[in-house]
C-alpha cells in the first residue's frame, strides 16, 4: 500500500462507510476522515491490517464487529462485489435455507447493499426485491407468535401520566458520593467558603456547607408475557413507556420462552411507535414460562451490565414456572446477590384465596423484599395503586410463606 | 528516557513483546494506531484479559511516566483533576491578617497561586514536556457515573483544562491516553467516538502460551500445555465467570509452587479458588466434573505428540 490513499482507495472507503452506515453503525462524516488518516498512516502491509485498521475506526462496540465483518469481506473482495451479492440475494429466493445468510447482522447488511444496487446500475430483476424479505423473518425454529397492540386512547394516556406521577414505591432514592451545595448540610465546603471569605477580603470565614447527593437508582424490570400473563401485558408496557420517559436508567426484559431487551424500543418518544417496535421485537408472546431459565440468561448476560449502581429489581410474573424449580431457585438466590432491592409484583393475587403453593412461587419467595399483589388488573389506576400503597404486612414476603 | 514511537505494525507488536506483552495482530494495529493518530485508544473485555497491562508496557516499553486514573462511582474533579490546598490557604490567610497586609487583589492573587494547587493525574498528564508525553491510563471508566464521563470529554478532545481561578491549562503534547472498561454498563457513544475501540477477547491457545512462556519462564512447557488447555476447556463451558489470563498466570504459578510438574485431579480441585472466584462455579467443577475435563484434556494433548 502506498503511503498516502490514491483517490480510488479513498473514494472507496467512503463507499464503504456508506455501505455500514446503510447496514446500522452510526457512521459519520467524522469517520470517513478518520479511516483516511488510519490509512494514510501507512505501515499497512496485509489486507488483516487493513481490516483492523478500519475496524479500530469504525466500530464502536463490540456487537457491531459481525456486521462490519460481513461488510468488509463482501466489500473489499471483488469490484464486482454487489453484483455477486445480488446473486446471492436471489439464491436465497429459490433456497430459503442457506447457512451463509442466517448469520446475524447479513440480512441488514444485504438490505443496505440491495438498495445500491437497485438505484446505481437500474437493474432490471426488480420484481423480485418484494418477495425476499419474507423468506428471512422465519428463522427461528420456536412457533412464534406477534403480538398486536391496540393503539393508546388519549383518556388511557393522560390516566398513565398521572399514575405514574402519584407512584411513589419506586421513587427510593439511594445516596450518591457526589455533593451539592446546602445551606444546612452537614459538610463544610471549603473551596466555596475560601472563595466566599476571599471576597470580604479574608476578615471573616463564613463557612459554606454541602450535603450528600441523593439520586434515583436505576430500574431493570423482568416482565413475565407468557400465555397465563397475556391479558395485562399491553396495559403493563404502556406503563413501562410511561416510566422510562419519566426517569432515566431503566432497562426493560420481557421473558417468555426467551429473553428480549426492549429497553430501545421502548425509548420512543410516542407510545404507539414504541409498542409497534416492541412487539417486532419480540417473538414470544403468549407462549410457555421458562422463569429459571430466563432469569439465568438474564444473569449469565445482562446482570453485570444492568445491575450496577446499586440497581432495583421489579419482577413480574405469575412465578408459575414449568421447569425445575432447583434451577428457578439457584438463578434467584444469584439475582439476589446482585440486586440492591427485589420487587415482585403478582397477578395471580387478583384470586381471592390465593396461597403460595405453587413449587414455583416458594422458591422465588424467600429472594425478594417485597411481594406486591395485583387485585385488578382493569386499570392503569389500579396497578400504579398496588405499587405505590405504603408497604404493608401483605407485603412482606415471610407472611405468605408462612400461610401457605 | 523517552523512547520514539514505534513506525509499523510490526514494531508495535515487537516493542510490545520486549515487555512481555504478547499482543495478537488485531490489537497491535489498533496500538500502533493510537500512538500514531494520538487518539485515546479504548479497550474493553472481560476482567483479567490484560487491558491495564497494556498501559502499564506501553509505559514501560516507551520509556515514559504512567500516570493512573482510579475511577470509582462519585469520582470528581476535585479528586481527578486539581484541589487546592485549603489548610494551607487558610494559614495564609491568617498569617497575612497578623502581618497586618489585608490587601483584597494581591491575598487572592497569592491564596490561589500554584503553591497551593495539589495536582490529580489528569492535571499531571498534561503538564508533561513535549517530547516526554506521559501514558495517561484511566481504568475502568465504567465504575464512575455519567457526569464524569462528560467531562472527560472536554478534556479528551481538546487536551487542556480550565481552573477558574488561574485559567486554562493546554498540554504541549497531548497524553497517550488508554481507557479501560470492564463493560459493567454502556459508555456513552459520544466519548467512545473520540477514541479508538478495541475489545480484548481471550487469547487463543498458542498465544496463551505464549503468554506463560514469556510471563512464567519458571514453568515447565507441558505443564504450561495442561493449563491452557484446561483454562480454554472452561471457557468453552457454561461458567458464570470465565478464568481470564491473569488467572492462568496465576495458576501457573500456584503450580509451580507446588512443586507440580502436571495437572492431576487431586492438586486441579486443591487449586481452583486461584482459577475460579465465584463459589457456584467452583461446586460445579470440584470433583468429577474436573476430572473429566482432564481427562479429555491429557487424551487431546496425547493424541497431539502422537501426531
Amino acid at each position: 500500500m502506498t503511503q498516502s490513499p490514491s483517490g480510488k482507495l479513498a473514494l472507496n472507503i467512503m463507499h464503504f462507510a456508506r455501505v455500514l452506515r446503510e447496514a446500522g453503525l452510526p457512521v459519520g462524516p467524522g469517520h470517513v476522515i478518520d479511516a483516511l488518516d488510519a490509512a494514510q498512516a501507512g505501515a499497512l502491509r496485509s489486507r488483516e491490517d487493513f481490516y483492523w485498521t478500519l475496524h479500530a475506526v469504525f466500530v464502536k462496540r463490540r456487537e457491531q464487529t459481525e456486521v462490519f465483518d460481513q461488510a468488509f469481506h463482501v466489500f473489499w473482495k471483488k469490484p464486482k462485489m454487489l453484483e455477486q451479492l445480488m446473486q446471492l440475494m436471489f439464491q436465497q429466493i429459490t433456497r430459503p435455507a442457506d447457512e451463509k445468510a442466517k448469520k446475524a447482522g447479513f440480512r441488514r447488511l444485504a438490505e443496505a447493499m440491495f438498495e445500491k444496487v437497485e438505484t446505481q446500475s437500474r437493474r432490471e430483476e426488480k420484481p423480485g426485491a418484494l418477495d425476499f424479505d419474507a423468506t428471512f423473518s422465519h428463522s427461528a425454529m420456536e412457533v412464534l407468535r406477534k403480538k398486536d397492540f391496540e393503539q393508546m386512547t388519549v383518556t388511557e394516556q393522560a390516566q398513565a401520566r398521572q399514575a405514574i406521577a402519584r407512584l411513589r414505591v419506586h421513587r427510593l432514592e439511594i445516596r450518591t458520593r457526589r455533593f451539592r451545595p446546602y445551606h444546612s448540610g452537614e459538610r463544610v465546603d471549603l473551596r466555596r467558603t475560601l472563595k466566599g471569605s476571599l471576597r470580604a477580603g479574608g476578615h471573616l470565614i463564613d463557612l459554606a456547607r454541602r450535603e450528600r447527593q441523593w439520586r434515583e437508582p436505576p430500574l431493570v424490570v423482568l416482565c413475565d408475557i407468557s400465555g397465563s400473563c397475556s391479558n395485562y401485558s399491553r396495559m403493563f408496557l404502556h406503563f413501562l413507556h410511561g416510566l422510562m420517559n419519566d426517569r432515566e436508567r431503566v432497562s426493560v426484559f420481557l421473558f417468555g420462552t426467551r429473553l428480549t431487551n426492549i429497553s430501545r424500543e421502548l425509548k420512543r418518544r410516542d407510545v404507539d411507535e414504541a409498542m409497534a417496535k416492541v412487539s417486532s421485537a419480540v417473538q414470544d408472546w403468549s407462549g410457555g414460562t421458562r422463569i429459571g431459565s430466563a432469569l439465568k440468561e438474564f444473569n449469565y448476560k445482562w446482570a453485570r451490565r444492568v445491575l450496577t449502581q446499586g440497581a432495583h429489581v421489579l419482577l413480574m410474573t405469575d412465578g408459575l414456572d414449568r421447569e425445575d424449580v432447583s434451577l428457578l431457585e439457584s438463578e434467584m438466590a444469584r439475582l439476589r446477590r446482585s440486586a440492591r432491592r427485589i420487587v415482585w409484583l403478582n397477578p395471580l393475587l387478583r384470586y381471592q384465596g390465593f396461597e403460595a403453593r405453587a413449587a414455583g412461587i416458594r422458591a422465588m419467595m424467600p429472594y425478594i423484599d417485597e411481594f406486591r399483589p395485583v387485585h385488578s388488573l382493569e386499570s392503569l389506576a389500579d396497578l400504579a395503586a398496588a405499587l405505590a400503597s405504603p408497604k404493608r404486612a401483605e407485603h412482606d414476603p415471610k407472611q405468605w410463606l408462612k400461610a401457605g | 528516557m523517552p523512547k520514539p514511537l514505534p513506525a509499523s505494525i510490526d514494531a508495535t507488536a515487537a516493542l510490545l513483546s520486549t515487555e512481555n506483552y504478547i499482543a495478537d495482530r488485531a490489537l497491535s494495529t489498533v496500538v500502533f494506531l493510537a500512538l500514531k493518530m494520538g487518539r485515546p485508544l479504548f479497550l474493553e473485555g472481560e476482567a483479567g484479559v490484560g487491558k491495564t497491562e497494556i498501559a502499564k508496557v506501553l509505559a514501560q516499553a516507551l520509556g515514559r511516566r504512567l500516570i493512573r486514573l482510579q475511577c470509582y462511582e462519585g469520582l470528581d474533579v476535585n479528586a481527578a483533576v486539581y484541589e487546592w490546598n485549603y489548610s494551607a490557604q487558610m494559614i495564609e490567610i491568617r498569617l497575612a491578617e497578623a502581618a497586618g497586609e489585608l490587601d483584597r487583589d494581591r491575598l487572592g492573587h497569592d491564596i490561589f497561586s500554584e503553591r497551593f494547587l495539589t495536582k490529580r493525574p489528569l492535571l499531571q498528564a498534561l503538564e508533561a514536556p513535549k517530547g516526554a508525553a506521559p501514558v495517561l491510563l484511566i481504568d475502568e471508566l465504567d465504575r464512575t457515573d455519567e457526569a464524569f464521563e462528560a467531562f472527560l470529554l472536554e478534556v479528551l478532545s481538546d487536551f487542556q483544562v480550565t481552573i477558574p481561578e488561574l485559567g486554562t491549562i493546554a498540554a504541549e503534547e497531548p497524553p497517550i491516553v488508554v481507557i479501560t472498561s470492564n463493560r459493567t454498563r454502556e459508555v456513552h457513544d459520544a466519548l467512545k467516538r473520540r477514541c479508538l475501540y478495541h475489545w480484548v477477547g481471550y487469547p487463543d491457545a498458542e498465544r496463551e502460551i505464549a503468554i506463560i512462556k514469556a510471563r512464567r519462564p519458571e514453568a515447565p512447557a507441558a505443564l504450561a500445555r495442561e493449563v491452557v488447555s484446561f483454562v480454554q476447556a472452561l471457557r468453552k463451558g457454561e461458567l458464570y465467570k470465565a478464568p481470564g489470563v491473569a488467572e492462568t498466570l496465576d495458576w501457573v504459578s500456584a503450580l509451580h509452587e507446588l512443586d507440580a510438574i502436571s495437572l492431576d485431579p487431586q492438586t486441579v480441585n486443591d487449586t481452583l479458588g486461584v482459577l475460579l472466584k465465584y463459589q457456584d462455579d467452583i461446586v460445579r467443577l470440584e470433583g468429577s466434573e474436573a476430572k473429566r475435563i482432564l481427562d479429555q484434556i491429557k487424551a487431546e494433548i496425547g493424541a497431539m505428540s502422537r501426531v
